[in-house]
């Protein structure tokens, strides 16, 4: 267990003075994660708000090596960056020891960049991948993804006379990705940023591809103060909406269960985004919703050793 | 292999062997008719210990570029290879490639874009990729894609350009055909192509650089400029590493090849595979007391504009075969740029156009024997009738 004071002196990678909005989930992300390399690693990134607020030419806020590509392809290209280290180091040209990391969002993830990362992590590069997962296409001005949750108002699911938001639940991203039997898979909070940390640097150390999945609100499309920002990662995860678990090999472990499970409008009622669900006439709905929730625990505190 | 060979080989094969013999860092390919073949030569190559490259399986030719290009940033030398839809779906990537200024070598099997399906020769994938700040080299047969190889990884690498390269064959004709070609021995190649010497790589954590950031319209357009420069600068380049290959080889490689062009009147201009047919034809012409001749583009990006002049200064008709259809109905890509060269010319041949050889329609002599009775009609005539025709097709 570290202590915030002990992580607090670890040097940031993320330079202060980039562009992201105040209260946005991902550089916290980011920050948290990268106090768990311990040594030298390189940034992947896909296209998104992160990539395009942290390196507006000629300034960059990334104190090591960076790369983005193109939106779908952070794995694809952390892929042949990491290739490339596995060539040069066996033909003795590199000798430091290198970690690799690709930062992507949901879009760029759960959608776009999907199959690059089943290709990467089939592959077994050795790598993290981290998505900062706000739920919607931020960047372009929040466009609804296969992660937003259902209901939730976006700009391509608005609310209407026949549509109460987006149509259909969320991908389930860790599953699909924990299908690939990699060596190590997460679900994390910045909230909880002691079990963010361990989950982290079990992830760095995994012999093969790791991947984490890391709720980041976003105070424009989620539309709430933006100093509340760590108080919805905590409220998503004493909801159950987030649930905070991993998979190490193959075995699946719960990692906090909240003392007292809060009903799930306490997290959907401080965001504009579900503002309409709690008109009259939406009640059916929002039951939906909570037992979607219910449901999903439960599985997986069945699954969990 | 320890000495120069004489080998039968395909274009695949060929191409294959340069890449073991260039010895990359990192390869990271998808299959696709026809260019499988260099694919999985080269997975035998990995498999047998012959390179020390790392070899990427991806699942996609949008992540082949894609790895290519992280390999590329990290000071590897690295490549992959294409054909047809394959480099279609590479088309984003292929743009962050050159604007990075990643000497990629990337061979590319000449084959027509869908729809339909079809997985034969046309050249509709590679001239759709015109635009792309790619460097285009085309080769007739196996030897030239061969020694195309070894010569695009000193021209793609030279510090004045920086910029990738195709190496461009067609697909089953050459790819799969197989011809009696030279080889050069392991250690010339080695020599001939040197060690690569990134200016800079990710892999460099002491010296961190950002690859790929948000260009605003404050820098972007310098960032092209140069790009262009560098297209500019790959001219002498190109000619440079072909005489010192010309050196090693006897083998001497331009922008164009001219065949029996001297007093040439008319003149088939084509790239590639059909080049061949049209050399035969020339010869066949010539006994018979015909001024004809062939002149075939080795590069097409950058765009040889005032060779091509110069070759062509003798000829009065010419008809220009390009194996790709752009829908401008004004006739094809080549045809296009080489009109348009001879615009400020003070003396212009007459100039035609046929499309020919779509999804793989086969060309032989007699179609460009009609092409020469087509050229001498004009020049009779005093006018061309038909700016843009279509080679052996239905109506």
């Amino acid at each position: 267990m570290a202590t915030l004071r002990e992580l607090s002196r670890i040097p940031e990678v993320l330079a202060p003075g980039h562009r992201m909005c105040a209260g946005c989930g991902a550089p916290i992300v980011v920050r948290q994660v990268l106090k768990a390399a311990h040594g030298p690693v390189v940034v992947a990134n896909a296209t998104g708000c992160l990539e395009v607020s942290t390196t507006i030419y000629p300034f960059t806020s990334w104190q090591s090596p960076w790369i983005h590509t193109a939106f779908e392809s952070a794995a694809a290209s952390l892929s042949g960056v990491e290739a490339a280290y596995r060539s040069l180091k066996r033909q003795g040209k590199i000798s430091q020891d290198i970690k690799f990391i690709a930062f992507g969002g949901d879009g760029g993830t759960y959608d776009i960049g999907l199959q690059s990362l089943s290709g990467a992590l089939e592959r077994g590069h050795k790598m993290v991948y981290v998505c900062y997962d706000n739920g919607a296409y931020m960047n372009t001005g929040i466009q609804r993804s296969s992660a937003t949750p259902k209901g939730a108002e976006t700009t391509t699911s608005p609310v209407g006379k026949v549509q109460p938001g987006k149509r259909g639940s969320r991908k389930d991203l860790t599953k699909i990705v924990v299908a690939h039997n990699i060596p190590y898979a997460a679900q994390v909070s910045p909230a909880h940023w002691n079990d963010l940390y361990a989950k982290a640097e079990k992830a760095f150390s995994a012999d093969g591809p790791a991947f984490l999945n890391v709720i980041a609100p976003c105070p424009r499309g989620w539309r709430y103060d933006s100093s509340d920002t760590i108080e919805l990662c905590r409220l998503a995860v004493d909801t159950c909406f987030w649930a905070l678990y991993e998979v190490e090999n193959g075995k699946i472990r719960v990692t906090y269960k909240p003392r007292e499970k809060k009903p799930l409008v306490e997290f959907l009622k401080r965001q504009g985004r579900f503002n309409h669900l709690f008109k009259p006439g939406n009640e059916s709905l929002l039951e939906e919703l909570q037992q979607e929730v219910d449901r999903q625990w439960e599985a997986l505190l069945a699954q969990s050793e | 292999m320890g000495s120069r060979q004489h080998v039968a080989m395909t274009g695949n094969e060929a191409v294959a062997h340069a890449m073991r013999q260039i010895n990359p860092d990192v390869v990271a390919a998808y299959p696709i008719t026809p260019q499988t073949d260099i694919v999985q030569f080269f997975s035998q190559f990995v498999a047998d210990g012959m390179v020390k490259t790392e070899f990427v399986t991806v699942e996609s030719e949008h992540s082949a570029m894609s790895a290519t290009i992280g390999a590329a940033a990290s000071g590897a030398r690295a490549m992959t290879a294409t054909s047809s839809q394959g480099l279609a779906l590479m088309w984003e990537m292929l743009h962050i490639a050159s604007g990075y200024r990643l000497p990629i070598v990337m061979p590319v099997v000449n084959r027509t874009l869908s729809g339909p399906i079809n997985i034969h020769c046309d050249h509709s994938d590679t001239m759709g990729a015109l635009t792309t700040g790619w460097i285009q080299l085309y080769s007739e047969s196996a030897q030239e894609a061969y020694d195309n190889m070894i010569q695009a990884v000193r021209i793609a690498e030279h510090p004045d350009v920086q910029l990738p390269v195709m190496v461009c064959q067609d697909g089953f004709i050459t790819s799969h055909g197989i011809e009696s070609l030279e080889v050069l021995s392991d250690e010339e190649v080695a020599q001939f192509v040197g060690e690569y010497k990134p200016v800079y790589s990710v892999l460099d954590v002491d010296n961190p650089v950002t690859v790929g950031p948000l260009v605003l319209p404050d820098y972007l357009f310098e960032m092209k400029f140069q790009q262009a420069k560098a297209m500019e600068a790959s001219r002498r380049v190109i000619l440079e590493v072909g005489k010192e290959y010309a050196r090693l080889t006897g083998r001497e490689y331009g922008f164009l090849e001219g065949y029996k062009l001297e007093d040439a009147e008319r003149v088939i201009v084509v790239l590639s595979s059909t080049a061949g047919t049209t050399r035969a034809v020339v010869d066949e012409l010539r006994r018979k007391g015909e001024k004809v001749g062939l002149l075939k583009p080795r590069v097409i990006r950058p765009f040889p504009a005032n060779e091509l002049r110069e070759a062509l200064s003798q000829a009065t008709a010419v008809a220009i075969l390009d194996r790709a259809e752009t829908f401008s109905t004004q006739g094809g890509p080549l045809f296009c740029e080489i009109r348009a060269a001879f615009y400020d010319a003070p003396t212009r041949p007459l100039m035609r156009n046929y499309i020919f050889g779509l999804g793989g329609r086969d060309v032989g002599t007699a179609q460009i024997e009609s092409v020469f009775a087509d050229l001498a009609a004009d020049l009779a005539r005093g006018s061309v009738k038909t700016p843009v025709s279509y080679l052996d097709v239905r109506e």
